[in-house]
Parts: structure tokens; sequence; C-alpha cells
């Protein structure tokens, strides 16, 4: 005869057991599609790059690690700063720095208008940010592309205006990136600011103006360091699809103005050096898990002060 | 109803909520998202065959967008692979959020959050790549290149969005009506089948939809993962776009569009009403 204590824990891994199955299809789907490759890609970056593309299998290389930052002279041999692929990397953290602070600058006073509405019609706002957030990424982009075209809305409306005489030329340069990257990531910046805005509390708004502080001065010390767990989510939420982008500057930056997700194409493409390409990944992947080890620092600390 | 939007009633002398410019800032971002799809909508409307110029109201470019052989097979490839990867999404992130919920903490839960959540924190393109090393093996190894390449890849980066809403779902769920079931004697899966399921059904839906728009919306992943002949209907656009663009592409962006539009709208509004 087994004691209750037994049978109890008996139920209890039986209880575990079953859990762990019922969570094995969605395990083993995501493993087998999304992490796993990760790992051959991890070990694809340490080989020897084939010369069709593909790498030679076994053979170990560090030389698609050289080359994210070293390249090799064809004719001596010397190794010198890879500037090709050190500036797209630098362009890449710019674009995506500057796209977060264009969208912070925007989003901000967005999110504070909806909190400020009546109750009942902030759904109404909050939907109508919603909506562009669901709609196709590619779609986004490609409406940018109409509106920033030399015969587009905006070029077209400056010369009605007499602001200019010829079309400003956006497309494929930096701006048009940089146009389309603020346009399509600014639901992500305004959603979580709103979240963390509707729950600011005006009674201490209000203590701040008895206390006879300006506007400017409520909005920077008692405005701004309480919604700051919103502007930081915000902010990792805009920076890291920016960081990895690949649509948007396919399409508005044209051939010339890669992204590190270009970049990272280009090497599975006509590049044919597949061990590159999975170092760029695997570096990419690294900025952004600092980005995001920031954010979750960050958040514990100021959870703790907030409650 | 646009009075309402906007609050135009008599203001107390210092409104302490006011941030000057914020207003004019706020519409201009609604002005901005919004101008641009707009614009697309309109030219798809146009009877002109450049984008340049508008050339009066026509319909014919949907009507070439809907004879256009590449366009119809992309659309309803589109389709398939959304509803596949959809339904096994669900199936698979319904089991995994009973598995996950409701339940003390016991060794590797944090590790099922992790692993299940993994796929939202990954670059896009990173994926994509690694998706395309290990296929294009599997594609030799085994001669098959069929859409189950695809299905799968969707299906693995919609686990995440279709756990979200059930788990929620779940963690809300008073536990009481399926203790009381099992106290009349039903057996487990009755108990899951008549009580937890049925509560259980707004979240499914909702994570269902989730999965499928993300599905259908999907660029990248696709664009590393088909084969030849594969496209589905944003990689085609995106091959498109490559070329000299008709307003055919507006038009069936303008239809695409049309689509999410609907869905966003129905998930909102059965969201408000559970609310």
């Amino acid at each position: 005869m087994a004691s209750a204590a037994e049978i109890a824990r008996r139920d209890e891994q039986g209880k575990i057991r079953s859990r762990w199955l019922l969570s094995a299809p969605a395990l083993v789907i995501v493993f087998i599609a999304s992490i796993g490759p990760l790992f051959v890609m991890l070990a694809y970056s340490f080989m020897a790059k084939g010369d069709y593309g593909d790498v030679k299998p076994g053979e170990f290389s560090l030389d698609g690690w050289f080359s994210v930052f070293l390249q090799r002279d064809i004719f001596d041999d010397t190794l010198s700063l890879a500037d090709a692929h050190l500036s797209i990397l630098w362009r890449s953290v710019r674009l995506s720095v500057i796209t977060t602070v264009l969208t912070l600058a925007l989003g901000f006073p967005t999110a504070y208008f909806i909190a400020t509405r009546l109750r009942h019609t902030r759904e109404i706002w909050v939907f109508l940010v919603t909506i562009p957030f669901w709609t196709n990424l590619l779609i986004r982009t490609f409406a940018m592309q109409q509106v920033i075209r030399n015969e587009g809305v905006l070029n077209t409306l400056l010369m009605w205006l007499g602001v200019i005489n010829e079309p400003i030329p956006i497309m494929y340069t930096d701006w048009a990136i940089l146009f389309g990257m603020v346009y399509v990531y600014l639901p992500l910046m305004v959603l979580p600011l709103y979240a963390s805005l509707e729950k600011l509390d005006f009674r201490l708004v209000e203590a701040g103006y008895d206390l006879y502080a300006g506007r400017l001065a409520v909005l920077r010390r008692i405005i701004l360091p309480l919604v700051k767990p919103g502007i930081v989510a915000g902010s990792i939420l805009v920076f890291i699809p920016s960081l990895g982008a690949y649509v948007i500057p396919r399409v508005l930056g044209g051939g010339k103005n890669l992204m590190l997700g270009n970049l990272i194409e280009l090497q599975f493409g006509a590049g044919r050096n597949w061990p590159l390409g999975a170092a760029l990944s695997i570096t990419l992947m690294v900025l952004v898990m600092v980005a995001m080890l920031f954010y979750v620092r960050n958040a514990a600390r100021s959870g703790g002060g907030h409650g | 109803m646009a009075r309402a939007l906007f609050d135009f009633r008599a203001r107390p002398r210092f409104d302490i909520r006011a941030q000057p410019g914020f207003g004019v800032l706020a519409l201009f971002t609604f002005a901005l998202l919004y101008l641009p799809i707009i614009t697309l909508v309109v030219y798809a409307f146009n009877a002109s065959d450049s984008l340049s110029s508008w050339g009066g109201f026509s319909l014919h470019w949907f009507a070439a967008a809907a004879q256009n052989q590449a366009v119809q097979d992309a659309a309803w490839r589109s389709l398939i692979i959304a509803v596949s990867a959809a339904t096994m999404a669900t199936i698979a992130a319904t089991m995994a959020a009973i598995a996950t919920t409701r339940t003390p903490p016991y060794p590797g839960l944090s590790v099922k959050y992790a692993f299940i959540n993994l796929p939202l924190m990954v670059p896009e393109i990173v994926t994509a790549v690694a998706l395309l090393i290990v296929f294009a093996k599997v594609k030799v190894w085994t001669g098959y290149t069929g859409l189950g390449y695809l299905i799968l890849a969707h299906t693995a980066f919609c686990i995440p969005f279709a756990y979200l809403p059930i788990r929620a779902r779940l963690e809300g769920m008073d536990q009481s009506l399926e203790r009381a079931a099992a106290d009349l004697y039903a057996p487990p899966w009755q108990v899951f089948r008549r009580v937890t399921l049925p509560l259980l059904r707004p979240g499914i839906i909702a994570g269902f939809m989730l999965a499928f728009v993300i599905s259908l919306d999907d660029v990248v992943i696709s664009e590393f993962v088909k084969s030849g002949g594969q496209d589905t209907l944003p990689t085609y656009m995106l091959g498109q776009l490559r070329r000299a663009v008709t307003p055919e592409i507006n038009a069936i962006a303008a239809a695409f569009l049309v689509l999410s539009v609907a869905l966003v709208t129905v998930f909102f509004f059965i969201n408000r009403k559970k609310a």
C-alpha cells in the first residue's frame, strides 16, 4: 500500500508529464523551424565557403567571422578594415537610432493626445493606430514609395505650392529608408507609450502645478519619469525591427543603400559567401539581444520603483 | 461623433492635461499614418496606366489583377498556407497554453516560455536565412519541394502570436466550473470538451485570427523559404516592385488592405464585446 503522500507525489509527477506531452507539439515545431536552424547557422559561420555558395562541409575556417570586420587584399594578402561592411553596419545602427528618436518625437505627443481624450473615444483613436499596424508591411512600404517618388504626392504638392521648382529626389537615398521606417514603425511606439500614459495619475500633474511648476517642468520632471517604462518599451520595439529591416531598404533604398538585412541576403545570393552571411546574421542577433538585455534590466529596475 | 472625438466642449481656464503643440503633432501623426494608405487606394482606381498621372476613375486594374493567373495562384497559395499554418499553430498553442498556465511552477516551465516566445525575438531576416540553409539541404536529401516547408516555417512563427491571447484568456478563467464538472463525475476529456473549451473559445478565435493575419502578411521568411514558382501574394508583389510598377499592384495592395482592415475590425469588436 502506498502512503497518501506517495500517491500525491505520483499524481503530481503524472501531471507534469502530461503537461510536457501537451506542450510537445509547439516545442518541437519551434525547435525544427526556428531554434534548431539558428544552431546550424552558427556552425555554418565556422566553415569554409563553398565555391558556388553553401559551405565545404566539415572544413573549419574563421574566414566568415574575419570578413565581417576585415578584408584581405586580393594582391598582397594584407588585412585591412572591411570599410564596406562597417559602413553598412554603421548605417543600420545610425538609421535605427534616428528612426527611434523620430518615432518617439511624433509618438509621444500622439499617445499623450489619445490618453487625454474622453474615456469612450480613446478606444477609437487607439483603433485608428492599430489599423496601419496590422496592414501588411510591404503594402505600407509601397504606399510610402508612392508618396516620396519624384512624381509622388509630396513632390507634386510642394511644386504646386511653389516651394520647389524641381522634384526633390528622395527615393533610393537614406532619407527614403528613414521616411519608410518612421512611417512603418510608428504604431509600435505609440501603442506601448499609450499603455503607460493611460495609467498616468493626473493628480500628480496637478500637484506639480500647485507647486508653481511650469508646463515644461511638469512634462520633464513629472510626466516623463512616470512613463519611462513605456518610452523604453516603445524604443526597443522600434529599434529592434529597424536594425533587422530588410524589405524597407530593399524597396526604398534601391540597390545602393544597403542595411544589415540586405547585406546578409547578398551573401546568400550573388555574394556566394554563406559563412560570412551566417556570421553577419549572428552579429545582428547579438546586437538585438544586447538591446533586449538593456530593456529587461531597465524594466526590472523601474518595476521596483513604481510598483 | 466627430464632436466627441475632438472634445470640443467648454474647457476650464487652465487645463492641467493640456501640453502646447501636442494636439497638432498628434493630428499630424494621424495624417502621416493614413495619407500614404489613402493615396495607394485612390491610385488603384486610376484609369491611366502609369502612376504619374490621373486618368479618371476606373475598376480596370482590379479586373486586370483578378484575371492575372500569377496573381490568382499566389493569392490561393497564400490562403492555403495561412489557413494551414494558423490552424496548426492554434492547436499547438492551445495545448501549450493549457500546459503552461494555472499550474504551480515546475522544472522546465520557464524554458517552455522562452522557447515558445523565441520566434518573436529573433530578427526575421536571421530566421529566414537560417531556414534557407537548413531547408536547402533537406530539399536535396528528400527531393520534396512542396508547400510543406512554407507551412512549417509559418506555423513556427505563428505559435507565439496564437499562444499569447489563449494564455491570457486561460489565466483569467475561473477553475471552479471545471472542478464542479469533475465533482459530478465528468471524465477529464469531457471536462475539457464541455467546460474548458467553450470558455476558452474567444481566446482561441483571437489567437487563430492573429496567426492568420501574421502568416498572410509575411514577406521575408516566405521569400527565403519558397522554392521556384511558389510565390505567395506578398512575395509576388515584392518581385513586381523591382519592375516598372503599374496600378495593378495598387489594386492588389488595395484589395489586400481591405481584407486586413476587415479582419482587424472584426477582431476589435470581438474583443470589445468580451470586455
